[in-house]
Formats: C-alpha cells, sequence, structure tokens
C-alpha cells in the first residue's frame, strides 16, 4: 500500500470558531493508480491534499506512506520526502516571483544537490514537455496564467518524483494545453507514477481510473471510472 | 547536522546576494551602522597602539636590562611620599664602589652624576646642556658609543682629567661642521678638552639625549661637589640573570647602609619596566572606556542588522514557504538568511576597515598623535564579521528556518 489514510481529520481553529475541513477520511491508494478527488469547493481537496503531500499533518488519524508514520517523521525527512517522492502542482502555483520559469523548475534540483550543469538541461527539457521552450528566462509576472501554471507542472515532474500531487493543473488551460497536459499526466502513469489530481471536470476526471468524491470534508463516493 | 552539499552553499550566497541586490538602499543603510562601529573601534584600536609604541620606544632609550640605583624611585604618587624619600641618605661614590666591585652579575656599573650647565666655544654658546659625571662603563650601560673619537679612559677618571665627550647636537651648535675633536670647551666655567662626539641618541619625552656632554666623574664632584646623590647605572650580563642581580645589589646596598632584616630599603632600584607598569595601569581604565564605546557602536550596528533580517525574513515568508514545500531542509533556508548577514556585515567592516585606514594615515599625516597600524586588524576584521553576522543573524534566520511551510504558504 501506499497512501494509506485512516480517520484524518482536519480542523482548523479560527478564534472560538472550529472549521472542520476533512471530518474523518479513510483512504487507500496503490502505487501507479490515477485517481481524480472531486467535489465542490470548500469541501476539503487541497486540505487533503496538503496532508498527501507531507506539507500538512492531521488533527487526528494516521497517514501512512509507504508503510511508514508520516506523523512520526521530523520536518527535514517530510522535506526530504517532499522534494524527492512527491511533485505537487499547487491551486495556486507557487512560483518564486523573483525567479525565472528555468530557476523555479530548477529549485527542487537544487535542494537534492544535483550539480549546475545536469540541472539546467534537466529543468530546460521539462519546460520543453509543458510547451515553455521559449519562456524560460521568464519571471512568473511575465507570463499567462496558463504558462505559470505549466511552469509549476515542470516544476512538478522534473525530479521523477514516484507520486504527483496535481491541484486542478487544468483550472487556467484552454482545452487543448489542458489536454496535453494530461497526456504528460498519462505516460507518466504508464511509467509507473502514481497521479492523484484535483479537477472540477468531468472529461478531466475520465482520464483517471477512480474517482473520489469529496463533501463537507467527507468522502461521498469512491468508484473506479 | 549533515554537511551542506556545494549547490546548496552557493544556492545559499546567490539568494542573499540576490536579496541584497534587490534591496540595495536598505543594503547601503544597514551597512553603514557597521562600518561606522568598525571605524570607531579600528581608530581607537590604531590610536592606542601607537601610543603604546610611542611610550615603549621611548622607553627603550632606558635600556631593558639596565637597572637604577638611587635615593627617589622614578615614580612618587604623593608629596608625603617625596618627603619620606627626601629623608633618605644620598647614594655615594662608595656605593657605586662597593657595587663595581661585588656585583658579579653586573656586566658594568657606572656612576651618573647630572647637572644643568652651559658650554661655550669661542663665541658660540649653548645653555642648558646637561652634564653628566660618569666612567666608560656608561658606553656599555646606556648602550650607546661614541660617532668620533673616542670615550675617555677609567685611567682619565682617576687621574681628574679635565676631559669630555660632547653630545651630538652640542657639536652640530658649537662648532657647526669643524671637527671638534682635541678643540678646548668651557663647560661652567671651566676648560675641558674633546676627546669624542657621542653618536645621535634623539628625543626621551621631548628632552633633547643630544645637549649633552660627559665628563669623569670624579672631575664632576670636584667642581660641583661630592655632596649630591648619585644614580647609579647597573647592566645585566645576562637578560635572564635580571631578577637574581636586583636581589644581589639589593643585598649589597643594604650591607653597605647597614640595615638590619625586617627594615625597609632606604634607596630604590628603579627600571623600565616599571614606569611601563605604571603607564599601562594609568592607562588600562581609559583603553577599556575607549573599547567600550567602540563595541557599543558596533552592538547599534549589530542591532540594525538583526532588525533589518527580521524584516527581511517577514518580507519572504512567501518564499520560505516554497522553497521548504520543495524541499528545502532547516539548514538549508537558516544557511540562506545567516548568508544575508554576513554579507551585510562583511561589507559594512570591509568599508570600515578601509575607511579607518585613511582615517589612521590622516591623523599620522597631519597630527603628532601616533597611530599604529598592524595587520591584525583585517583578522580582527574578518572576526567581527562572522561574529556579528552569526550573533545577529540567527535568530532571524533560525525563525525563518522553524517556520511551518503551509503556514507560510498562505501568508499575504
Ligand atoms: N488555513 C486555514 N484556516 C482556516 N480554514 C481553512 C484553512 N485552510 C482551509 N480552510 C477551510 O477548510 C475548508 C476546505 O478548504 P480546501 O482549501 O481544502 O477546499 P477545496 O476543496 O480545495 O476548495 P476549492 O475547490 O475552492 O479549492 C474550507 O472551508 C476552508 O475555508
Ligand atoms: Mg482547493
Amino acid at each position: 500500500m501506499l497512501i494509506d489514510l485512516q480517520n484524518v481529520v482536519k480542523e482548523y481553529t479560527i478564534g472560538s470558531e472550529v472549521i472542520h475541513a476533512l471530518r474523518g477520511i479513510n483512504m487507500k491508494i496503490e502505487k501507479n493508480e490515477y485517481m481524480a478527488i472531486m467535489g465542490p469547493s470548500g469541501s476539503g481537496k487541497s486540505t487533503l491534499m496538503n496532508i498527501v503531500g507531507c506539507l500538512d499533518t492531521p488533527t487526528s488519524g494516521s497517514y501512512r506512506l509507504n508503510a511508514k508514520d508520516v506523523g512520526r517523521m521530523d520536518d527535514d525527512r517530510l522535506a526530504e520526502i517532499r522534494n524527492k517522492e512527491i511533485g505537487f502542482v499547487f491551486q495556486n502555483f507557487n512560483l518564486l516571483p523573483r525567479a525565472s520559469a528555468l530557476h523555479n523548475v530548477e529549485l527542487p534540483l537544487i535542494y537534492n544537490g544535483t550539480p549546475p550543469a545536469e540541472r539546467r538541461a534537466k529543468a530546460e527539457k521539462a519546460l520543453v514537455r509543458v510547451g515553455l521552450k521559449d519562456r524560460m528566462t521568464h519571471r512568473p509576472n511575465e507570463l499567462s496564467g496558463g504558462q505559470r501554471q505549466r511552469v509549476a507542472v515542470a516544476r512538478a515532474l522534473v525530479n521523477n518524483p514516484s507520486i504527483i500531487l496535481a491541484d486542478e493543473p487544468t483550472g487556467n488551460l484552454d482545452t487543448r494545453t489542458g489536454d496535453e497536459i494530461m497526456e504528460l499526466f498519462e505516460s507518466l502513469h504508464d511509467q509507473g507514477n502514481t497521479i492523484i489530481l484535483v479537477t472540477h471536470e468531468e472529461y478531466i476526471a475520465e482520464h483517471s481510473d477512480r474517482i473520489v468524491r469529496l463533501r463537507d470534508g467527507r468522502v461521498e463516493r469512491d468508484e473506479a471510472t | 547536522m549533515a554537511a551542506f552539499s556545494r549547490t546548496e552553499l552557493s544556492e545559499g550566497l546567490r539568494i542573499a546576494l540576490a536579496a541584497l541586490k534587490a534591496n540595495r538602499m536598505r543594503t547601503i543603510l544597514t551597512t553603514l551602522g557597521i562600518f561606522i562601529g568598525v571605524i570607531v573601534v579600528t581608530v581607537i584600536i590604531s590610536v592606542i597602539q601607537g601610543l603604546n609604541h610611542y611610550v615603549s620606544s621611548e622607553f627603550s632609550n632606558l635600556g631593558a636590562n639596565t637597572m637604577y640605583v638611587s635615593k627617589f624611585p622614578w615614580i612618587i604618587r604623593s608629596w608625603e611620599e617625596f618627603l619620606k624619600y627626601q629623608g633618605r641618605k644620598d647614594i655615594t661614590e662608595k656605593h657605586f664602589r662597593m657595587l663595581a666591585r661585588n656585583a658579579s652579575l653586573a656586566e658594568a656599573v657606572a656612576p651618573d652624576l647630572s647637572a644643568n650647565r652651559t658650554i661655550k666655544y669661542r663665541t658660540e654658546s649653548l645653555n642648558n646642556v646637561t652634564v653628566t659625571g660618569t666612567t666608560e662603563a656608561y658606553l656599555s650601560c646606556s648602550n650607546v658609543s661614541p660617532e668620533t673619537g673616542r670615550f675617555f679612559t677609567d685611567a682619565e677618571v682617576d687621574l681628574n682629567r679635565a676631559v669630555c665627550v660632547i653630545g651630538w647636537e652640542v657639536k652640530d651648535k658649537l662648532f657647526k661642521g669643524d671637527d671638534p675633536i682635541d678643540r678646548r670647551v668651557k663647560i661652567g666655567s671651566l676648560p675641558f678638552t674633546v676627546v669624542g662626539v657621542m653618536e645621535k641618541r634623539g628625543n626621551m619625552f621631548g628632552q633633547s639625549m643630544d645637549a649633552t656632554a660627559y665628563i669623569p666623574y670624579t672631575v664632576f664632584q670636584k667642581i660641583y661637589g661630592s655632596r649630591r646623590s648619585m644614580d647609579i647605572q647597573i647592566k645585566a650580563a645576562d637578560a635572564g640573570q635580571a631578577d637574581a642581580l636586583i636581589d644581589q645589589v639589593t643585598g649589597i646596598m643594604r650591607q653597605a647602609r647597614g640595615l638590619t632584616p625586617g627594615k625597609p630599603d632606604d634607596f630604590s632600584i628603579n627600571q623600565q619596566s616599571q614606569i611601563m607598569d605604571v603607564y599601562n595601569q594609568m592607562t588600562r581604565t581609559l583603553w577599556i572606556v575607549l573599547i567600550g564605546i567602540g563595541s557599543i557602536s558596533l552592538l547599534v550596528g549589530g542591532i540594525g542588522i538583526m532588525n533589518i533580517m527580521m524584516v527581511s525574513v517577514t518580507e519572504r515568508t512567501r518564499e520560505i514557504g516554497i522553497r521548504k514545500a520543495i524541499g528545502a531542509k532547516k539548514r538549508i533556508i537558516l544557511w540562506q538568511f545567516l548568508m544575508e548577514s554576513i554579507v551585510i556585515s562583511g561589507l559594512g567592516v570591509t568599508i570600515g576597515i578601509l575607511i579607518s585606514l585613511g582615517i589612521a594615515l590622516l591623523i599620522r599625516a597631519v597630527s603628532p598623535i601616533p597611530v599604529y597600524i598592524s595587520t591584525y586588524v583585517l583578522f580582527l576584521g574578518v572576526g567581527f564579521t562572522l561574529t556579528i553576522g552569526l550573533f545577529f543573524g540567527i535568530y532571524p534566520a533560525s525563525k525563518a528556518a522553524r517556520l511551518d511551510p503551509i503556514v507560510a504558504l498562505r501568508y499575504e
């Protein structure tokens, strides 16, 4: 079992108000699964992705990744997993505003100590794959929303992570570029990687093998396509 | 903590430099605080060292291995003390002879009597010349030698010969280029034959050591009277035996004075080091105060760095979040911000040292204050940089390193 969530609860306390973002999620994901998470806005999709991506920790419940309890790992170990095992495409991209597209994509490689020349070559290749060959030196504020999204995708792929978590990776893309990105995910899936993506579009979800629907922090439906 | 990879190190430095470049004005202003502090500290240290250097070189005229047996100590702290010493019996020729005969650890023992007189040669005259009555051992004790001619011999001393060795300034002023050897000068009202000219000795405490004339002490006593206290110069044969020599001299003097055990010495043995000690004592507090002032200004500069680093960390919270989300470990973030503060303080220290070197050279050129610039100021600079950068950078940097990535990512 690659990912095993048991009764995962996430609560946020703002003042005296408690917000139940996740109210007990049970979910097992095998290696090389291709899963889509759907659900209305505010249903907890991003929260769940953050927990699966080792960025956030559950308020209660357990998360085992590769049979290891993530709750017991220290910050640096988590950073290492985020760097090596997981490629995360954030809903709001999270690119470094002052760095070029190329440098943004190089970032994960910098933190795993890849030598400069190799790093550059890999980053360029990843940007070419998402169709940004001629935008490498541009900064995020010089790129369109869709182009930024593709930089974020390139950054998630560059390190060849075994798990790809993509939070609405096609949200800002036209159908054609969206399809290109989906083809990219599909070929990664064919290579044996595990892919989890959040989407609002049924036709995007169709690409996956399994659709999990969330509502109010609970799994409403979990079915194969 | 595991070692950094080269990539991690250079990336940290790159980010730090980029951040500083992006906030150029802020960097310069922060640097200002540091370099003013550095200037204050280095200029103060240079002046202190210059003074110390000056004083010890002045005293080197006294000879490190020579001691002076006198009625008065060199350092008298009060009028009462002075009166007490005043009441001591004089040091006389008798003591000189005893010391010369019995102080086996001494290389040379010379009497030293002095008075101020006018010297005349034909129509020229020079006032206020220090006339020293001594023997040939004086050369050894004071570590000097005649430039031309010779010093008078012990035989001439014993025979009360009216011969003299004149100082360099006396020759210069009275003879104007003539050869003074074998000429007759008048010291006071008595004629003396010049047998030698002493080498140039320079100043000690602003007083010329070259406006002098040396005559046999026997002659000195005959013309100026033997009822004045004599100084006796004693040079140790072996520098390592100086303390033993002091004990020996003390023993001989106490015996000569007939002091029973338990009675205090009624003579003084003076040494260069005593004056240095007093100088050091007197100035130590001053130095501490000055260095304190310097340190406070450095501290203020350091707090400036800390402040700006806190701002920098807050401003870049999202960036930190992104880096951590992508796999930057704590130490990477720590290093990145430490580099930033070290680079700021390094810049400040470098500019500070360059400016203080300029100031020191300027002071040296336009004022009589001696300034001594030593190379260790450089090492000090590197030390300052690391200390200030690390000390004032560590808190903001570790604050950045500890940020929770998810919280940092949400920061607006
Ligand atoms: N840091 C936070 N503090 C307080 N509440 C939060 C926080 N993060 C998320 N929430 C709340 O948790 C709930 C789930 O949020 P989440 O971002 O997971 O929704 P989502 O399903 O990703 O929505 P969307 O489709 O709009 O992206 C929401 O009600 C949100 O307000
Ligand atoms: Mg979301």
